[in-house]
């Protein structure tokens, strides 16, 4: 049977070529493998290799021919005894469809923009444990290391790995007492390869089992950045859901005190853009330990964002058996009418201080803790900025890109006609982090500069 | 070469000869399809073939048990036709489409199949290697008795994080056979300007690991030291490298004119040490098979490929729906 040659597309984004030259002529005999034709691309010089055995019947395109559109016949091939006169030639194919016929996917994940004001957004405000329950104080620290404790308990599959966190009992006394309690193959100390160790956890995630990956900090992390992304983030979906990694990153993030540029970076901006990521990023103990649990249990690679000034803060923690906070809730912890401050992690304590001092001047800020920033509760600060018009966000992250800039945009998408004043983000200065003591308390963002943008907004 | 030795004590039977004839032509055959696919541009993006290194795969294969994994860069097609899984997943999956096995999301670089214990298709050269001793230490803390070949390139051979992974799967005893599979050029620049201790696999040294050096282009040497390597794995004694030295004839990818290396050199390749026509000649003039047989398994994998072309051009696109699955587990079934 006869077969059309076509030129070939050759590189990602050929269009047309050149067919510079012919090596082969009418009458040769071919087979697969040799080299036919060499073609000009847009990137370069190819040869162009036979792929089946034949006769060239027929060359249709002249060597030295420019613009030749890909998929245009070129070439005839025959088997012996076929003669070229049998050659119908056909116009070329067309291309692969690349069909747009069933119109724009809808995203979930983008509004329309409203004509009338939305309604105000559906959200779970319930308390996260029971009325009455006995609470006890306990700190971040404890609260940690009591989460990952409990679910260890309840899933065999679930193991932590990473720099000093079975013998030394944790660079920040995090994992303390697991080793003891789970042994050697559940509590592993790694070599300092954060790049290793993540690849490691993400391959035993494939493999079954549930891995906590500890990072001295998250500073560190970004040597397995790409580990972090490429393999644990987008495998679900480059496997059309076959497999996974059901696993948690955890470490401190942030600015501790006084250990310079680079041991103080605030990742929740970075993390927050990466689709097939869960990004946690808790204040208080009890959500520290309520969010742990949630993110043990999540299929998905988590991200758990801690903070080692937080470390050592007592809260009160739920004394229950089984106590978990659910991921995209976020939590109020103080209503007012006149501004609402949405913060999250170690920024709560700048926003909570800030509504504190702002009450004695008869402004009643209304605090939202995020907790989770991806999936991210928009609609609890929606509902809160309809009834008081005004919003100031807390980070201690850079402000070009930060997590305050998405929450703006989302409120100017969905509550424009809500604002009575421009969102003000309160972020970390556009720096390094400084070593000095007076440059890094200027660097970071503080409760009077939080006090300043709600008055702003307030027009105080 | 020690594993040409290996080789002239054949450790097969003459079906099985045919049937490593058969899954290296299925390899060859299928890439071609594929260089021609794309050139009609039903393939789009990167493409890498995997053509003249079939018996690295199909040789490790002979070694591997039922429940032994395997992950991979993106020169991955060999691997996931060599461990059974559907041609016509695989082609339709190049093509970007429905009945791709990663439903068109995934591409020539990013397939997966959790049935065959294919973990991957991978796109960052040497990420899979942490990632394979990764499934490993998963198989050890499970107590499964599985082992995982962890193929990488020479290029990736260069990485850090190769070593990261040497250091920490002897520390743990992790049942990895690393496998390097040496085809000389790390895109276009070749092993003499990569490096000046070519000799990949005595790097393992420094870490306690042993290994060798194998003729790839030798289906029975490949098997012989796989075997041998998945002995050590599944006597606990961790794990173990194995340099394949081979070649591929087309260039990096489908836009690659390998103008760094010569027309001769590639040639001689295919002349002299072409893995399937070593087998071919192996079965004839040991009389396991006729010409006759050998033709009907050609026009089997004629007709294998031609089906898996016609699924991979009749196959729909996905539904604009699966935009938006597959993000989250909760969000769509897992498979597994």
């Amino acid at each position: 049977m006869a077969t059309e040659i076509l030129m070939p597309a050759l590189s990602p984004t050929m269009e047309e070529g050149t067919l510079a030259k012919w090596l082969v002529k009418e009458g040769d005999t071919v087979s697969s493998g040799d080299i036919m034709a060499e073609i000009e691309t847009d990137k370069a010089t190819m040869e162009f290799e036979a792929v089946d055995e034949g006769i060239v019947g027929k060359i249709l395109i002249a060597e030295g021919t420019e613009g030749v559109k890909v998929n245009t016949p070129i070439a005839v091939l025959i088997e012996e005894g076929e003669s070229v006169d049998d050659i119908e030639t056909s116009s070329a194919p067309a291309p692969a469809a690349l069909s747009d016929e069933e119109g724009k996917a809808a995203s979930p994940a983008t509004a329309s923009t409203p004509e009338t004001p939305p309604a105000a957004p559906k959200v779970d405000n319930s308390p996260d444990w029971p009325e009455g329950t006995a609470m006890k104080e306990q700190t971040v620290r404890e609260a940690l290391r009591d989460a990952m404790a409990e679910e260890m308990r309840a899933d065999d599959t679930v193991f932590l790995m990473g720099e000093e966190v079975a013998e030394y009992q944790g660079a920040y006394k995090v994992s303390q007492g697991l080793l003891d309690e789970f042994g050697a193959k559940r509590v592993i100390d790694t070599p300092i390869t954060e790049h290793g160790f993540a690849g490691i956890g993400v391959g035993a995630a494939f493999g079954g089992l549930r891995p906590i990956v500890e990072f001295m900090t998250f500073n560190f992390a970004m040597q397995a950045i790409d580990q972090i992304i490429n393999s644990a983030a987008k495998t679900l979906y480059m496997s059309g859901g076959q497999m996974g990694a059901p696993m948690v990153f955890r470490g401190p993030n942030g600015a501790a005190a006084r250990v310079g540029a680079q041991h103080s970076q605030d990742y929740a901006a970075w993390y927050m853009q990466v689709p097939g990521l869960k990004v946690v990023m808790p204040y208080s103990a009890s959500d520290a330990k309520g969010l742990m649990k949630t993110a043990i249990r999540d299929p998905n690679p988590v991200i758990f964002l801690e903070n080692e000034i937080l470390y050592g803060r007592t809260f009160n923690v739920p004394d229950m058996d089984d106590f978990t906070v659910p991921f995209g809730k976020a939590r109020i912890w103080r209503e007012g009418d006149d501004v609402t401050i949405v913060s999250f992690g170690i920024g709560m304590q700048y926003a909570l201080e800030a509504a504190d001092k702002l009450a004695e001047d008869g402004i009643n800020a209304e605090v939202i803790d995020l907790r989770t920033l991806r999936p991210m509760d928009t609609g609890t600060i929606i509902n809160s900025v309809m009834k008081t018009n005004r919003c100031v966000t807390v980070e201690e992250g850079w402000p070009q890109g930060s997590v305050g800039n998405y929450i703006s945009s989302v409120l100017m998408q969905q509550a424009f006609d809500y604002l009575d004043a421009p969102v003000i983000n309160c972020t970390g200065k556009d720096v390094p982090m400084p070593y000095a003591a007076n440059l890094e308390k200027h660097a970071l963002i503080t409760t009077a500069e939080v006090i300043e943008a709600v008055k702003q907004v307030t027009y105080r | 070469m020690a594993a040409r030795k290996a080789a002239s004590k054949p450790n097969v039977s003459a079906e099985e000869l045919k049937g490593y004839y058969r899954d290296m032509l299925l390899i060859r055959r299928f890439e071609e399809k594929a260089g021609q696919l794309y050139g009609m541009g039903l393939i789009g993006g990167f493409c890498h073939l995997y053509i003249g290194q079939e018996a690295v795969v199909v040789g490790l294969e002979a070694a591997a048990e039922e429940g032994d994994k395997r992950i991979t860069s993106y020169r991955d097609h060999g691997h996931m036709l060599a461990c059974g899984m559907d041609p016509n997943g695989v082609m339709a999956e190049l093509t970007g489409r429905d009945g791709g096995y990663s439903k068109g999301k995934g591409g020539s670089m990013h397939m997966f199949s959790k049935e065959k214990h294919f973990y991957g298709g991978h796109g960052i050269v040497a990420a899979q290697v942490p990632l394979g001793a990764g499934l490993a230490f998963a198989d050890k803390y499970l107590e499964n008795d599985r082992v995982t070949f962890t193929y990488f390139g020479d290029g990736a051979a260069n990485q850090g994080q190769v070593y990261e992974s040497y250091n920490m799967a002897e520390l743990w005893d992790l049942p990895v056979v690393f496998v390097i599979e040496n085809n000389q050029y790390a895109m276009g620049t070749s092993t003499k300007r990569s490096t000046k201790s070519p000799s990949y696999w005595e790097r393992g040294a420094a870490y306690g690991i042993p290994g060798e050096e194998v003729d790839g282009m030798d289906v029975l040497a490949v098997k012989a030291a796989g075997q041998k390597a998945v002995a050590h794995c599944r006597a606990g004694k961790g794990p173990y490298i194995l340099e394949i030295k081979t070649y591929r004839y087309r260039g990096h990818s489908m836009s690659d004119p390998a103008k760094y290396r010569t027309r001769e050199e590639v040639q001689k390749m295919r002349d002299e040490r072409d893995p399937i026509e070593a087998v071919r000649s192996m079965l004839l003039t040991g009389k396991h098979a006729t010409e006759e047989d050998l033709k009907a398994i050609d026009k089997e994998i004629k007709e294998i490929v031609n089906a898996s072309a016609e699924f991979a051009k009749e196959s729909p696109e996905p539904h604009l729906d699966e935009l938006w699955t597959d993000i989250y587990a909760e969000t769509a079934p897992q498979n597994a």
